[in-house]
């Protein structure tokens, strides 16, 4: 209990030398809550979409064609007369349910690889690098686009496939904590209480390597949405007439001139949406780095 | 050195073999039948038959590998199954497109992440730091495809003063070839430069605090040499190593931007290839730009390798 106390004391020792005053280092500021209400809109729009009085994000209305922004159509309509406010929050749920799933499955295996290597050390360690090596020495878009290309895109493909290649970055987040937790003194302790190996990993380790790895997770989010993105842009992802803001920017691109409406709000869209969860990552980052240095 | 070479060179034969097994393999294993692609799906077992001996689809899969890891040595990829062009051919025609984009296309990335990285490692936290740091921040999260689709309608539909499709070899024309080319080389170096610019600037905050710095100040000498000339150098070290990041994300974008402006460069014609669901000529262009990525990653780690002794002791042992 005292350590935990210590930690705290140490950790908020070099905020009050710092120029700015002490209280300005715990806000965290419009940057990081706008950023976080703007997720979170999109990420309960996305999540009810089906709930919502919605146009139907499929169905083509050729009365309706190619209608720019107005009170019935939010967002407009394409040239198929589909909703594009409608076909934005069908949109949005693809690139996050890949965003999220993707990095979580790679989170997953390389925390575990990541935490062996880093624990255990020699030839465990020495086989997994040099594994984690040769998959990130492929061009990882390229062998997507292959896959996706022979079996067809569905998302369960999707998440394995971005998510796999995800997985030597978080295995190299894990394999750096866990050699820094590895060498405390808590878990030196544990292991003289006679704790065992899983023990130790699971309760004296885990708990400090998850906070960094989910950080990082967040920038891998934004990461995967903008890799579907151009998967989808290409017309490799989950296949029409399912939105996807990808496809519905190549969609759009045709008539760039005419109606630029079409691909600049599903681009804006995507734009907002990775700038914040950008923003959200190094948020949190910039504010565990600092009480990481004073570890 | 030597010592250090040969086992990256050993490593560097393992991770081709695999590359070329995981490209072999994904057409040979994956669903999506070659022959039913090929003959249609209304083919007699007959012709089924003959089609998959000639192919020589019905050997084992290892004996084909190697069959095919020779004839890809030799430069045989086979040929396109729709326009029947050896695969090698197209992709020989193409490339000086596609390489001519990447190169104008880091070109640009530099130029803007140097100079930015230089100035604002040189006035941290002031206002210009500040502009150009949230500038790269907003680059950082626009795709490359929407910055091609910006840049195309702002530049060619919009004030139209460059071309928005199309092409134009250099030997018939440098200008309208380079006018055709600024854009997407552009696209791309927008969406490259915000990595390149953080990882410089970091660097080089930590160079300027070194005691030689301090000294070529005492000096007398001016801060653009002191910049330039001290602290340059030995603060692009991490700017080669990710290097390799960047070559992949040239990659990525050369296939988008060729396919939104109409480039004929190897991007395009691998999506277009993607959409006639050619396989042999996916599985060419997959297999050539893999090993094109490798080896050009190897060539970074033996350069970086030469630049900094630090890491050839380090691994060599």
């Amino acid at each position: 209990m005292s350590t935990a106390a210590d930690g705290q004391a140490q950790a908020t020792a070099p905020a009050s030398g710092a120029a700015s005053p002490p209280l300005a280092r715990h806000r965290l500021g419009p940057r990081f809550w706008i950023p976080i209400g703007w997720t979170t809109m999109v990420v309960v729009l996305a999540a009810t979409a089906n709930l919502l009085p919605l146009h139907s994000p499929i169905e083509t209305d050729f009365t309706v064609i190619s209608n720019w922004p107005d009170a019935t159509h939010w967002f407009g309509t394409d040239q198929l007369g589909r909703d594009i406010f409608s076909r934005s929050v069908f949109g949005a749920r693809i690139s996050l349910i890949v965003g999220l799933l993707a990095p979580a499955f790679g989170l997953g295996v390389g925390i575990f690889l990541g935490m062996a290597a880093g624990y255990f050390r020699g030839r465990t360690e020495s086989i997994i690098v040099a594994a984690m090596d040769a998959i990130m020495a492929f061009p990882g878009i390229l062998i997507a686009l292959a896959v996706t290309a022979y079996v067809g895109a569905n998302i369960a493909i999707l998440i394995f496939l971005l998510g796999f290649l995800t997985i030597p970055a978080f295995m190299r987040v894990a394999r750096a904590n866990t050699l820094v937790f590895g060498q405390r003194e808590f878990v030196l302790a544990a292991r003289a209480m006679g704790a065992t190996h899983r023990r130790v990993l699971a309760l004296e380790i885990l708990p400090n390597v998850a906070i960094p790895m989910l950080i990082y997770a967040l920038l891998m989010v934004s990461r995967i949405i903008v890799t579907e993105g151009v998967l989808s842009f290409l017309g490799l992802s989950v296949p029409p007439p399912q939105p996807t803001w990808g496809n519905m920017i190549a969609d759009g691109q045709a008539d760039l001139a005419t109606l630029p409406y079409i691909p600049f709000i599903p681009s804006a869209l995507m734009f907002l949406t990775v700038l914040s969860i950008n923003l959200i990552g190094e948020r949190l980052r910039a504010r565990t780095d600092f009480r990481g240095g004073a570890l | 050195m030597t010592h250090y070479f040969l086992r990256k060179l050993l490593r560097l034969i393992l991770i081709l073999l695999l590359v070329t097994a995981v490209t072999f393999l994904l057409s040979n294993l994956l669903p999506g039948d070659v022959v039913l692609a090929l003959l249609g799906n209304e083919a007699t077992p007959a012709a089924i038959a003959q089609v998959r001996t000639e192919l020589g689809l019905d050997q084992p899969l290892v004996l084909r590998y190697l069959h095919w890891l020779i004839g890809f040595i030799h430069g045989e990829l086979g040929r396109s199954y729709i326009t029947q062009v050896p695969i090698l051919e197209s992709i020989i025609d193409r490339l000086p497109v596609t390489i001519e984009l990447v190169l104008l296309s880091q070109g640009f990335a530099l130029l803007l992440a140097v100079p930015a990285g230089v100035l604002c490692a040189y006035k941290v936290g002031s206002r210009l730091d500040q502009l150009i740091s949230t500038a790269a921040l907003f680059f950082l999260a626009a795709p490359v495809f929407i910055t091609a689709i910006m840049l195309m309608f702002l530049f060619a539909l919009e004030l139209r003063w460059l071309p928005s499709t199309g092409y134009v070899p250099f030997m018939t024309g440098p200008l309208s070839n380079l006018a055709h080319l600024a854009l997407p080389a552009l696209a791309i170096g927008l969406s490259e430069w915000p990595p390149l610019f953080s990882v410089l600037r970091a660097d080089m905050i930590k160079t300027l605090q070194q005691d030689y710095i301090a000294l070529a100040r005492a000096k007398g000498l001016g801060p653009a040499f002191i910049l330039l000339r001290h602290a340059l150098r030995p603060s692009s070290f991490t700017l080669v190593t990710i290097s390799g990041l960047q070559i992949a994300a040239a990659i990525v974008g050369a296939l988008v931007v060729e396919t939104i402006f109409g480039l004929p460069g190897v991007g395009r014609m691998l999506t277009g290839a993607v959409y006639n669901r050619d396989m042999m000529l996916i599985q060419g262009c997959v297999a050539l730009i893999s090993v094109g990525y490798v080896l050009i990653n190897f060539g970074v780690d033996l350069i970086y390798a030469l630049l900094d002794p630090r890491i050839r002791d380090e691994y060599g042992r």
